[in-house]
Protein backbone atom coordinates (compact mmCIF):
# COMPACT_ATOMS: atom_id res chain seq x y z
CA UNK A 1 0.00 0.00 0.00
CA UNK A 2 3.03 2.58 1.02
CA UNK A 3 4.66 1.34 -2.26
CA UNK A 4 1.61 2.21 -4.20
CA UNK A 5 0.96 5.92 -2.38
CA UNK A 6 4.46 6.39 -3.01
CA UNK A 7 4.18 5.65 -6.69
CA UNK A 8 1.07 7.70 -7.16
CA UNK A 9 2.54 11.00 -5.43
CA UNK A 10 5.54 10.21 -7.34
CA UNK A 11 3.22 10.32 -10.83
CA UNK A 12 1.45 13.56 -9.62
CA UNK A 13 4.84 15.55 -8.68
CA UNK A 14 6.01 14.39 -11.93
CA UNK A 15 3.16 15.93 -14.31
CA UNK A 16 3.79 19.75 -13.70
CA UNK A 17 8.17 18.66 -14.57
CA UNK A 18 6.85 17.49 -17.48
CA UNK A 19 4.74 20.18 -18.54
CA UNK A 20 8.59 22.04 -18.42
CA UNK A 21 9.32 20.65 -21.14
CA UNK A 22 13.19 21.54 -22.08
CA UNK A 23 13.51 23.68 -18.43
CA UNK A 24 12.67 20.85 -16.86
CA UNK A 25 15.72 20.91 -13.71
CA UNK A 26 14.41 18.05 -11.81
CA UNK A 27 17.22 16.18 -13.14
CA UNK A 28 19.50 18.45 -11.37
CA UNK A 29 17.89 19.03 -8.66
CA UNK A 30 17.06 22.66 -10.00
CA UNK A 31 20.94 23.74 -10.84
CA UNK A 32 21.18 24.63 -14.32
CA UNK A 33 20.93 21.95 -17.15
CA UNK A 34 22.94 21.40 -19.90
CA UNK A 35 20.70 22.77 -22.40
CA UNK A 36 20.63 26.29 -20.31
CA UNK A 37 24.61 26.10 -20.64
CA UNK A 38 24.15 25.82 -24.20
CA UNK A 39 21.63 28.54 -24.75
CA UNK A 40 23.93 30.87 -22.73
CA UNK A 41 26.89 30.11 -25.13
CA UNK A 42 24.63 30.98 -27.97
CA UNK A 43 23.61 33.85 -26.61
CA UNK A 44 19.84 32.85 -26.45
CA UNK A 45 17.65 34.82 -24.30
CA UNK A 46 16.51 31.97 -21.58
CA UNK A 47 14.96 33.17 -18.21
CA UNK A 48 17.56 33.17 -15.53
CA UNK A 49 15.03 33.39 -12.51
CA UNK A 50 15.73 29.99 -10.98
CA UNK A 51 18.95 30.75 -10.05
CA UNK A 52 19.05 35.18 -9.92
CA UNK A 53 16.43 34.36 -7.59
CA UNK A 54 17.23 31.58 -5.73
CA UNK A 55 19.10 33.61 -2.87
CA UNK A 56 17.69 31.71 0.00
CA UNK A 57 15.41 32.88 2.57
CA UNK A 58 16.84 33.89 6.09
CA UNK A 59 13.04 33.85 7.46
CA UNK A 60 13.21 30.00 7.59
CA UNK A 61 16.88 29.75 9.03
CA UNK A 62 17.21 27.55 11.75
CA UNK A 63 17.57 28.80 14.76
CA UNK A 64 20.91 29.70 15.87
CA UNK A 65 21.29 26.89 18.54
CA UNK A 66 20.23 24.46 15.99
CA UNK A 67 21.99 22.52 13.37
CA UNK A 68 23.15 24.86 10.83
CA UNK A 69 21.62 27.43 12.40
CA UNK A 70 24.75 29.91 12.31
CA UNK A 71 24.12 29.67 8.17
CA UNK A 72 21.39 31.91 8.53
CA UNK A 73 19.31 30.20 5.66
CA UNK A 74 21.32 30.90 2.98
CA UNK A 75 23.83 28.69 1.62
CA UNK A 76 27.06 28.99 0.32
CA UNK A 77 25.90 28.52 -3.27
CA UNK A 78 23.29 30.75 -2.40
CA UNK A 79 25.68 33.55 -0.99
CA UNK A 80 27.70 33.28 -4.41
CA UNK A 81 24.37 33.56 -6.57
CA UNK A 82 23.20 36.45 -4.80
CA UNK A 83 27.00 38.22 -5.03
CA UNK A 84 26.38 37.11 -9.45
CA UNK A 85 23.34 38.81 -9.70
CA UNK A 86 24.44 42.02 -7.58
CA UNK A 87 21.13 41.58 -5.00
CA UNK A 88 23.15 40.46 -1.70
CA UNK A 89 23.60 42.79 0.80
CA UNK A 90 27.38 43.99 0.62
CA UNK A 91 28.43 46.56 2.82
CA UNK A 92 31.97 48.58 2.30
CA UNK A 93 34.19 50.88 4.28
CA UNK A 94 34.94 52.86 0.68
CA UNK A 95 34.02 53.30 -2.34
CA UNK A 96 30.65 53.52 -1.62
CA UNK A 97 27.73 52.22 -3.96
CA UNK A 98 30.11 51.56 -7.05
CA UNK A 99 32.10 49.22 -4.81
CA UNK A 100 29.36 47.33 -3.47
CA UNK A 101 28.76 45.44 -7.09
CA UNK A 102 31.03 42.78 -7.65
CA UNK A 103 29.81 41.39 -10.41
CA UNK A 104 27.99 43.55 -13.05
CA UNK A 105 27.55 41.51 -16.36
CA UNK A 106 25.92 44.87 -18.28
CA UNK A 107 29.39 45.30 -18.69
CA UNK A 108 29.71 42.49 -21.82
CA UNK A 109 26.60 44.09 -23.23
CA UNK A 110 27.56 47.63 -23.50
CA UNK A 111 30.78 46.60 -24.92
CA UNK A 112 28.99 44.43 -27.29
CA UNK A 113 26.83 47.22 -28.53
CA UNK A 114 29.30 49.98 -28.75
CA UNK A 115 31.78 48.03 -30.46
CA UNK A 116 28.98 46.62 -32.60
CA UNK A 117 25.37 47.81 -33.93
CA UNK A 118 26.53 51.84 -31.97
CA UNK A 119 29.81 51.82 -34.47
CA UNK A 120 28.15 50.08 -37.77
CA UNK A 121 24.54 52.48 -37.60
CA UNK A 122 26.06 55.01 -36.72
CA UNK A 123 29.21 55.47 -38.87
CA UNK A 124 26.73 53.84 -41.86
CA UNK A 125 24.25 56.64 -40.71
CA UNK A 126 26.70 59.70 -41.04
CA UNK A 127 27.95 58.57 -44.11
CA UNK A 128 24.59 57.95 -45.57
CA UNK A 129 23.34 61.51 -44.89
CA UNK A 130 26.45 62.64 -46.90
CA UNK A 131 25.76 60.51 -49.54
CA UNK A 132 22.09 61.42 -49.58
CA UNK A 133 23.67 65.16 -49.45
CA UNK A 134 25.71 64.32 -52.26
CA UNK A 135 22.91 63.15 -54.58
CA UNK A 136 20.67 66.41 -53.65
CA UNK A 137 23.19 68.76 -54.98
CA UNK A 138 23.79 66.89 -58.01
CA UNK A 139 20.41 66.85 -58.75
CA UNK A 140 19.28 70.30 -56.99
CA UNK A 141 22.66 72.12 -57.50
CA UNK A 142 22.94 75.24 -55.51
CA UNK A 143 20.00 77.21 -54.70
CA UNK A 144 20.86 80.64 -56.50
CA UNK A 145 19.17 83.87 -56.26
CA UNK A 146 16.55 84.24 -58.36
CA UNK A 147 17.66 87.77 -60.37
CA UNK A 148 20.21 89.86 -59.47
CA UNK A 149 21.17 91.17 -56.51
CA UNK A 150 20.75 94.20 -55.12
CA UNK A 151 23.63 95.41 -53.98
CA UNK A 152 21.68 96.80 -50.78
CA UNK A 153 22.54 94.69 -47.43
CA UNK A 154 20.49 94.18 -44.29
CA UNK A 155 21.75 92.84 -41.01
CA UNK A 156 20.78 89.51 -40.48
CA UNK A 157 22.37 88.44 -37.36
CA UNK A 158 24.27 90.58 -34.89
CA UNK A 159 27.78 90.11 -33.56
CA UNK A 160 26.60 88.76 -30.78
CA UNK A 161 24.75 86.24 -32.11
CA UNK A 162 27.01 85.32 -34.41
CA UNK A 163 29.23 84.85 -31.52
CA UNK A 164 27.30 82.35 -29.82
CA UNK A 165 26.73 80.30 -32.79
CA UNK A 166 30.34 79.99 -33.69
CA UNK A 167 30.67 79.27 -30.12
CA UNK A 168 28.29 76.11 -30.75
CA UNK A 169 29.26 75.31 -33.98
CA UNK A 170 33.33 75.38 -33.10
CA UNK A 171 32.88 73.33 -30.24
CA UNK A 172 30.33 70.70 -31.79
CA UNK A 173 32.54 70.31 -34.71
CA UNK A 174 35.34 69.65 -32.34
CA UNK A 175 33.32 67.24 -29.86
CA UNK A 176 31.97 65.15 -33.25
CA UNK A 177 35.51 64.84 -34.46
CA UNK A 178 37.10 63.84 -30.82
CA UNK A 179 33.92 61.69 -29.91
CA UNK A 180 34.16 59.95 -33.51
CA UNK A 181 38.20 59.64 -32.39
CA UNK A 182 37.21 57.73 -29.38
CA UNK A 183 34.52 55.15 -30.93
CA UNK A 184 36.64 54.30 -34.20
CA UNK A 185 40.05 54.61 -33.54
CA UNK A 186 41.17 50.99 -32.37
CA UNK A 187 38.85 50.50 -35.91
CA UNK A 188 40.81 52.91 -38.36
CA UNK A 189 43.36 54.56 -36.90
CA UNK A 190 45.42 51.70 -35.31
CA UNK A 191 45.68 50.34 -38.53
CA UNK A 192 46.64 52.95 -40.82
CA UNK A 193 49.12 55.02 -37.29
CA UNK A 194 49.60 52.29 -35.16
CA UNK A 195 48.88 52.02 -31.71
CA UNK A 196 50.88 54.33 -30.38
CA UNK A 197 50.02 57.21 -32.21
CA UNK A 198 46.37 55.92 -31.87
CA UNK A 199 47.02 56.47 -28.03
CA UNK A 200 48.35 59.87 -28.43
CA UNK A 201 45.11 61.45 -30.82
CA UNK A 202 43.00 59.77 -28.19
CA UNK A 203 45.06 60.82 -25.53
CA UNK A 204 44.43 64.40 -27.05
CA UNK A 205 41.04 64.18 -27.99
CA UNK A 206 39.78 62.90 -24.35
CA UNK A 207 41.38 66.50 -23.60
CA UNK A 208 39.50 68.28 -26.13
CA UNK A 209 36.49 66.78 -25.43
CA UNK A 210 35.75 66.65 -21.71
CA UNK A 211 37.00 70.44 -21.72
CA UNK A 212 35.43 72.01 -24.81
CA UNK A 213 32.33 70.24 -23.44
CA UNK A 214 31.53 73.14 -21.42
CA UNK A 215 31.99 75.72 -24.50
CA UNK A 216 29.48 74.07 -26.38
CA UNK A 217 26.75 73.96 -22.73
CA UNK A 218 27.79 77.74 -23.14
CA UNK A 219 27.22 78.15 -26.87
CA UNK A 220 24.09 76.02 -26.10
CA UNK A 221 22.26 78.50 -23.47
CA UNK A 222 23.75 82.00 -25.37
CA UNK A 223 21.43 80.19 -28.57
CA UNK A 224 18.61 79.39 -26.52
CA UNK A 225 18.30 82.31 -24.76
CA UNK A 226 18.87 84.86 -28.22
CA UNK A 227 16.51 82.99 -30.58
CA UNK A 228 14.06 80.97 -28.76
CA UNK A 229 11.17 83.68 -28.89
CA UNK A 230 12.08 83.51 -32.85
CA UNK A 231 11.67 80.03 -33.13
CA UNK A 232 7.80 79.10 -31.27
CA UNK A 233 6.40 77.39 -34.27
CA UNK A 234 3.00 79.71 -35.89
CA UNK A 235 1.10 79.28 -39.13
CA UNK A 236 3.66 80.61 -41.63
CA UNK A 237 5.64 77.02 -41.01
CA UNK A 238 2.93 75.40 -42.42
CA UNK A 239 3.20 77.13 -45.88
CA UNK A 240 6.97 76.87 -45.64
CA UNK A 241 6.64 73.40 -44.89
CA UNK A 242 3.39 72.91 -47.76
CA UNK A 243 6.02 74.09 -50.35
CA UNK A 244 9.08 71.92 -49.13
CA UNK A 245 10.76 75.85 -48.04
CA UNK A 246 11.78 76.08 -51.76
CA UNK A 247 14.24 73.74 -50.99
CA UNK A 248 12.31 71.20 -53.57
CA UNK A 249 11.06 73.07 -56.04
CA UNK A 250 11.21 76.80 -57.03
CA UNK A 251 8.80 78.65 -54.58
CA UNK A 252 9.83 81.06 -52.23
CA UNK A 253 7.82 80.68 -49.39
CA UNK A 254 7.03 83.63 -46.80
CA UNK A 255 8.99 83.28 -43.45
CA UNK A 256 10.06 85.25 -40.40
CA UNK A 257 13.74 85.58 -38.93
CA UNK A 258 13.74 81.58 -39.03
CA UNK A 259 11.45 79.55 -41.59
CA UNK A 260 10.20 75.93 -40.51
CA UNK A 261 13.26 73.93 -41.52
CA UNK A 262 15.60 76.48 -39.41
CA UNK A 263 13.25 75.94 -36.51
CA UNK A 264 13.28 72.13 -36.92
CA UNK A 265 16.95 72.73 -36.91
CA UNK A 266 17.17 75.14 -33.30
CA UNK A 267 14.62 72.83 -31.65
CA UNK A 268 16.92 69.32 -32.48
CA UNK A 269 20.02 71.21 -31.60
CA UNK A 270 18.28 72.21 -28.08
CA UNK A 271 16.54 69.05 -27.19
CA UNK A 272 19.71 66.23 -28.41
CA UNK A 273 21.85 69.04 -27.47
CA UNK A 274 20.77 69.88 -23.98
CA UNK A 275 20.32 66.00 -23.59
CA UNK A 276 23.89 65.19 -25.30
CA UNK A 277 25.10 67.83 -22.38
CA UNK A 278 23.29 66.17 -19.62
CA UNK A 279 24.43 62.96 -20.45
CA UNK A 280 27.89 64.08 -20.92
CA UNK A 281 28.03 66.21 -17.52
CA UNK A 282 27.14 62.19 -16.13
CA UNK A 283 29.97 60.65 -17.84
CA UNK A 284 32.83 63.13 -16.88
CA UNK A 285 31.71 63.00 -13.04
CA UNK A 286 31.26 59.18 -12.81
CA UNK A 287 28.84 57.98 -10.58
CA UNK A 288 27.73 61.09 -9.35
CA UNK A 289 24.83 61.69 -11.50
CA UNK A 290 22.99 58.90 -12.27
CA UNK A 291 19.64 59.19 -14.80
CA UNK A 292 17.94 56.45 -16.12
CA UNK A 293 16.82 54.67 -12.59
CA UNK A 294 14.34 57.87 -11.99
CA UNK A 295 13.99 58.43 -16.09
CA UNK A 296 12.68 55.18 -16.17
CA UNK A 297 10.64 55.24 -13.51
CA UNK A 298 8.87 58.78 -14.75
CA UNK A 299 8.36 56.98 -18.10
CA UNK A 300 6.97 53.78 -16.14
CA UNK A 301 4.57 55.62 -13.99
CA UNK A 302 3.40 57.88 -16.93
CA UNK A 303 2.56 54.52 -18.56
CA UNK A 304 4.69 55.50 -22.21
CA UNK A 305 6.58 52.42 -21.80
CA UNK A 306 3.20 50.41 -22.00
CA UNK A 307 1.84 52.54 -24.48
CA UNK A 308 4.16 50.85 -26.71
CA UNK A 309 3.86 47.62 -25.83
CA UNK A 310 7.07 46.82 -23.50
CA UNK A 311 7.67 45.69 -20.43
CA UNK A 312 8.10 48.06 -17.41
CA UNK A 313 12.17 50.00 -17.29
CA UNK A 314 14.35 48.65 -14.83
CA UNK A 315 14.12 51.17 -12.30
CA UNK A 316 16.81 49.84 -10.01
CA UNK A 317 20.31 50.01 -11.69
CA UNK A 318 23.81 49.39 -10.65
CA UNK A 319 26.38 52.46 -10.86
CA UNK A 320 28.13 50.86 -13.76
CA UNK A 321 24.76 50.07 -15.63
CA UNK A 322 24.02 53.98 -15.46
CA UNK A 323 27.06 54.53 -16.65
CA UNK A 324 26.58 52.21 -19.46
CA UNK A 325 23.46 53.71 -20.48
CA UNK A 326 24.94 57.31 -20.11
CA UNK A 327 27.34 56.68 -22.45
CA UNK A 328 24.81 55.03 -25.17
CA UNK A 329 22.28 57.60 -24.83
CA UNK A 330 25.26 59.98 -25.32
CA UNK A 331 26.85 58.68 -28.25
CA UNK A 332 23.48 57.45 -30.44
CA UNK A 333 21.93 61.36 -29.43
CA UNK A 334 25.28 62.84 -31.16
CA UNK A 335 25.36 60.22 -34.29
CA UNK A 336 21.32 61.76 -34.79
CA UNK A 337 22.73 65.24 -34.06
CA UNK A 338 25.39 64.83 -36.27
CA UNK A 339 23.52 64.03 -39.31
CA UNK A 340 20.93 66.55 -38.78
CA UNK A 341 24.43 69.05 -38.77
CA UNK A 342 25.81 68.04 -41.45
CA UNK A 343 22.86 68.94 -43.73
CA UNK A 344 22.85 72.28 -41.79
CA UNK A 345 26.26 73.26 -42.77
CA UNK A 346 25.30 71.92 -46.46
CA UNK A 347 22.33 74.32 -46.79
CA UNK A 348 24.73 77.51 -45.17
CA UNK A 349 27.47 76.80 -47.42
CA UNK A 350 27.87 75.16 -50.79
CA UNK A 351 23.90 74.65 -50.99
CA UNK A 352 22.69 77.84 -51.08
CA UNK A 353 23.97 81.57 -52.34
CA UNK A 354 23.99 84.20 -50.11
CA UNK A 355 23.11 81.79 -46.84
CA UNK A 356 26.69 81.87 -45.29
CA UNK A 357 26.41 85.81 -45.92
CA UNK A 358 24.22 85.75 -42.76
CA UNK A 359 26.44 84.00 -40.22
CA UNK A 360 29.77 85.32 -41.90
CA UNK A 361 29.77 89.39 -41.96
CA UNK A 362 26.06 89.26 -40.95
CA UNK A 363 25.16 90.82 -43.56
CA UNK A 364 22.73 89.41 -45.98
CA UNK A 365 21.49 90.90 -49.91
CA UNK A 366 18.02 92.54 -49.73
CA UNK A 367 16.91 90.16 -52.72
CA UNK A 368 18.45 87.28 -50.62
CA UNK A 369 16.06 88.35 -47.54
CA UNK A 370 13.22 89.04 -49.75
CA UNK A 371 13.28 85.56 -51.26
CA UNK A 372 14.14 83.58 -47.60
CA UNK A 373 12.86 85.54 -45.18
CA UNK A 374 10.59 87.90 -46.31
CA UNK A 375 7.88 88.72 -43.51
CA UNK A 376 11.29 89.67 -40.96
CA UNK A 377 12.61 91.87 -43.93
CA UNK A 378 9.51 93.71 -44.19
CA UNK A 379 9.45 93.78 -39.80
CA UNK A 380 13.11 95.10 -40.94
CA UNK A 381 12.03 97.89 -42.81
CA UNK A 382 9.22 98.35 -40.81
CA UNK A 383 11.66 99.53 -37.93
CA UNK A 384 14.06 101.24 -40.14
CA UNK A 385 10.95 103.64 -40.96
CA UNK A 386 9.82 103.86 -37.45
CA UNK A 387 13.26 104.76 -36.31
CA UNK A 388 14.20 107.23 -39.26
CA UNK A 389 10.98 109.03 -38.58
CA UNK A 390 11.30 108.96 -34.47
CA UNK A 391 14.69 110.84 -35.20
CA UNK A 392 13.39 113.25 -37.99
CA UNK A 393 10.56 114.34 -35.09
CA UNK A 394 12.29 114.13 -31.99
CA UNK A 395 9.84 114.13 -28.58
CA UNK A 396 9.43 117.76 -27.79
CA UNK B 1 34.28 87.38 -39.31
CA UNK B 2 35.39 88.47 -36.68
CA UNK B 3 32.39 87.23 -34.67
CA UNK B 4 33.59 83.57 -35.75
CA UNK B 5 37.22 83.59 -34.73
CA UNK B 6 36.02 85.32 -31.49
CA UNK B 7 33.45 82.10 -30.94
CA UNK B 8 36.39 80.02 -31.72
CA UNK B 9 39.01 82.09 -29.52
CA UNK B 10 36.03 81.63 -26.41
CA UNK B 11 36.26 78.01 -27.40
CA UNK B 12 40.22 77.71 -26.32
CA UNK B 13 39.30 79.93 -23.41
CA UNK B 14 36.57 77.86 -21.83
CA UNK B 15 39.07 74.67 -22.52
CA UNK B 16 41.92 75.77 -20.38
CA UNK B 17 39.53 77.58 -18.11
CA UNK B 18 37.84 74.24 -17.27
CA UNK B 19 40.51 71.94 -17.17
CA UNK B 20 42.56 74.93 -14.55
CA UNK B 21 39.38 74.98 -12.47
CA UNK B 22 38.17 71.32 -12.29
CA UNK B 23 41.53 70.02 -11.67
CA UNK B 24 42.32 72.34 -8.94
CA UNK B 25 38.95 71.84 -7.40
CA UNK B 26 40.45 67.67 -7.42
CA UNK B 27 37.21 67.14 -9.76
CA UNK B 28 39.77 64.70 -12.11
CA UNK B 29 38.72 60.96 -11.87
CA UNK B 30 42.03 60.32 -10.02
CA UNK B 31 41.55 62.44 -7.36
CA UNK B 32 38.02 61.16 -7.18
CA UNK B 33 38.26 57.54 -7.15
CA UNK B 34 41.49 56.56 -6.40
CA UNK B 35 44.00 57.05 -2.52
CA UNK B 36 47.02 58.10 -1.71
CA UNK B 37 48.09 54.36 -1.52
CA UNK B 38 47.42 54.61 -5.43
CA UNK B 39 50.08 55.60 -7.59
CA UNK B 40 48.69 56.58 -10.85
CA UNK B 41 50.44 59.65 -11.69
CA UNK B 42 53.75 59.43 -13.14
CA UNK B 43 55.16 62.17 -11.41
CA UNK B 44 55.45 60.38 -8.37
Amino acid sequence: MRALICMVLCLVLAVPAWAQSASDRASTGGAQTLEDILARQKGAQIDDAFRRDATGDPDIAAGITEQLGTLGGVSDPELWRALRYGSADIKVSAGGDVATVLVQDGGMNWLTLRDGPLRSYGGWGLLGTLAALAVFYLLRGRIRIDGDKTGRTVTRFAAIERFGHWLLAGSFILLGLTGLASLFGRVFLVPLLGKSMNAEILAISKWVHNNVAWAFVLGLIMVFVMWVVHNIPNRTDLVWLRQAGGIIGNAHPPARKFNAGQKLIFWSVIVLGGSISVSGVALLFPFELPLFAKTFSVLNDLGLVGLVGMDPLPTSLAPQEEMQLAQMWHAILAFVLMAIILAHIYIGSVGMEGAYDAMGSGEVDEAWAEQHHSIWLEEMRENARKSASSASNPAE
Amino acid sequence: MKAMLAGFAMIAVVAVGSNLVLNEAGFSSQDQQSGDAVRLDADH
